[in-house]
Order: structure tokens, then sequence, then C-alpha cells
């Protein structure tokens, strides 16, 4: 499984221990951490949701895609769910491979692709009492051409 | 005198604030009001149009279609009416609002054969107040004068100009044929009036909800009993049911827990999750 859900803290050194390689001259990795602020509204904690199934099975499809894209050792993808207060991390990504350049480029591009293609969503709640899912409910009322989710 | 040649108008304005979303984008039977009065329309007449107003000339229903834009100043049917007349100073209209979803191919044969070039207007008396229905209705090139008269002494309303103009009127020969779809519940019951013998017999669908479309339904799944053959009829009828502001295009769609597409064809306990844009990392 190259791609895990977690409702736990994640532990990003025990998680580094899945990518050691004699061959590795070495590991990048990313920390998604839960920010307060977004989009000019102050936020005091998030919801992650996932469809797991199908979470599972896309994010194993995007890190398979970089084992192949790029000449890399090991790749693994690690995403909470569940509620998160401020600070905590929301995903880590690290890649090891013989050479940084592809482990970073390998590690930037995990956690793009899961960005854009996992069923995940992220419920904001804000400073002011307000909530909403976020890429969803601002373009609800938009109108209908004006949509991106780009 | 010769009839003037006949060209089809699908009246589908906009925004509709008793639906919550566009009329003319609402689905039957996989296909857009809009489309279906449109092929209806050209089964009858040799061009059929859109009314559009100035700010919908880019609207993604709409501009795929011929249309006419509104020329006159006002708003509501008339102004398409009159733009339509003004467009195509010899020609005379079918009219059609674009929500009437039991309109047949028999109605508008009625209509056509009892056309009395000579009226400014042939329309049907409504089965409930036997008025004359303006938006299913044949407008004569002699209309336009009248209309704009009308409409400068401070008239707004098609039905009342028929009424004071003398148009020729039918009886309904169905009398369900002009009820229009203003709610979300009467889009609701017109979906499953219209899946009868035809659409097959009712199975079970497992449907799963997530993040806003959990919210918006107010439950994580259920088992519904349907007459929905694809993922787009399931979803039509569903945001009938829960109001889902989401569209069908900000959406993607999944079957047995893998993406699927909309015109999927589904069978009995199948597993379907509507996936709102999504928001990892």
């Amino acid at each position: 499984m190259r791609f895990r859900l977690t409702a736990a803290t994640i532990d990003g050194a025990d998680a580094r221990r899945e990518l050691l390689d004699l061959g590795a001259g070495g590991y990048a990795s990313f920390e998604g951490w839960v920010r307060d602020h977004n989009e000019g509204l102050e936020v005091t904690r998030l919801e992650y949701e996932a469809f797991e199934e199908l979470a599972v099975a896309e994010g194993d499809r995007i890190v398979a895609d970089a084992l192949r894209r790029y000449p890399i050792k090991h790749a693994l993808c690690i995403h909470r769910v569940g509620v998160l207060a401020l600070g905590d991390m929301a995903v880590w990504v690290g890649v090891s491979s013989a050479h940084r350049g592809e482990a970073f480029d390998a590690c930037r591009f995990i956690i793009d692709e899961v960005k854009h293609r996992v069923p995940i969503w992220k419920k904001e709640h804000y400073r002011n009492g307000d909530s909403g899912w976020v890429n969803c409910e601002r373009c609800a009322t938009a109108p209908q051409h004006a949509h991106t989710h780009a | 005198m010769n009839a003037a040649p006949l060209y089809g108008l699908i009246l589908a304005g906009g925004a509709s604030s008793r639906m919550q979303r566009d009329k003319a984008a609402l689905q039957y039977q996989g296909r857009s009001q809009l489309d279906r009065a449109f092929e209806l329309a050209g089964r009858h007449v040799a061009k059929v149009f859109v009314s559009v107003r100035a700010d919908q000339l880019h609207d993604p229903v709409r501009s795929a279609k011929p249309m006419i834009v509104d020329s006159v100043a006002g708003d509501g049917p008339i102004v398409g009416i009159r733009s339509a007349l003004a467009a195509h100073r010899h020609a005379a209209w079918l009219v059609l609002a674009c929500d009437l979803p039991f309109l047949s191919d028999a109605v508008l044969a009625h209509l056509l054969a009892e056309r009395d070039a000579n009226a400014l207007a042939t329309a049907y008396r409504s089965a409930s107040d036997g008025l004359p229905e303006p938006l299913c209705a044949i407008w004569e090139p002699a209309a336009a004068a009248a209309l704009d008269a009308y409409q400068s002494g401070g008239g707004r309303c098609p039905r009342k100009f028929l009424i004071g103009h003398g148009a020729r009127l039918l009886d309904p020969i169905d009398k369900r044929a002009l009820d229009n779809v203003n709610t979300p519940q009467e889009y609701a019951r017109a979906l499953n009036e219209l899946k009868g013998a035809p659409a097959g017999d009712p199975m079970q669908i497992n449907i799963r909800y997530f993040a806003l479309m959990r919210e918006q339904a107010g439950r994580s799944e259920e088992t519904l009993e349907t007459t929905a053959r694809t993922p787009a009829d399931l979803y039509a009828e569903l945001t009938a049911r829960y109001g889902f502001t989401l569209g069908e295009e900000q959406l993607r769609v999944a079957v047995n827990s893998e993406f699927s597409d909309w015109s999927h064809k589904l069978a009995a306990g199948d597993a379907i999750v509507f996936l709102p844009p999504v928001a990892g990392g």
C-alpha cells in the first residue's frame, strides 16, 4: 500500500523508515499542515472526509504513476481524516532515490496529483462561526460558466 | 392568403427563483428541458430558435443553439415574442415555454392543424381555467404591431393580450400537456410520471453521500427504488428531492467504488457516489 488514510497523528519519522534503501542517496518529504487562514478568513480547525475505497485506490495509482515517471526507489503518501487542529499534519509525502532531483520532483508530483484527484474533502471552520467545504460552497452560487477547479 | 412560414421559438428565460436553478438545464430522461423542447418543435417547424436575453449570449446551455436575442425593452415572455416577430417579419412563430415536460407531438400537431393564420394567434385554452395559453401558441406576423401597441400602453401579459385580441382558441386535447414545472417538488413528480412504462421496472440502487452532498441529503447512505437508468437520471431525481446545489458539471460519479461516467448503464445493486470537487492536501 503506497497510499494510506489515517485518523491518527501522522508520524513522519516512522513513515520515513519505510523508504530506507541502501541504493538511495537521500530522501525528500513534504508535510502539509493546517494553516490559520484561507482566502482572507481566519481558520480555527479543519475536517477531512474521504471516500475511503476510492481514495486509497486513486492514491495508490498516483504513487505508482510517480514510480513509473521518475527513477526513484520508494514513495509513500499518508493523508489524515477527521478533525484536525491548527498546526496538525494533514498529509505526508516521502520519496527516496539515488539522486536528490527526482526525489524532489516526484514528491511534488505526488502532492499535486493527490490534491486534484483523490476523493478527500476538506471543511474549514472559521473564527467568525462560518464553515464551508473547500471548492464546493462558493462555486455553487457562482455563474455556471465561471467554474474552475484547477 | 397563404399562411406565413412557421418558425419555432423556445422561451427559456433563465434562473428560476422557485426552482433555484436554471430551468432550461433541468434534465428529463438524460436530456435538458431546452434540448427536449428544441427537438419537439423541430419535428413540426422548419427552424427553431432559443429566445435569450443579451446577457445570456454566452450561456453554455443556450449558445449552441440558434438564438433570437431580446431587441425590445422590458422583461418577461412578451419581450421574447416581440423580438422574434421583429427579427423575421414574415414568419409566424410557434412559441413554446421550455418547462412543459408533458407536451407531446400530438398536441403540437393539433395546434398546427387548427391554426388560423388570419387571427393574431392560435392557442390552447388552459385545462384549468379556460384562459388562453400564450406559451404554447402560434403567433402570426400581424401580432407584431398589436403587441407593440399593447406593451407601449403598459401591457405586459401575453395571456391578457390574447384575451383582448380575439385569438383563435382550441380546447385542450390532453389535459396535462401544458402543466408546467416551477418547483423542485413539481419536477420530482414530473420525473416520476415521465418514467412510466417505457423506463422499465424500478430497481434498488445504493447511494453513499460525502461532504457537502451528505449534509445536503441529510444522510450518509440510502438504498433507493428507482427507475433511473443512468447516474445522470439518478442525480436529477435526487436533486429534485434534496435540492443539491452542485450541478452535474461540477461533480464526478463513482459506480462500485471506481470512477465512472454519467451515462453508465446502472444495474440493480450498484453502489453510487456523487463526488463533489475534491480538496485533499
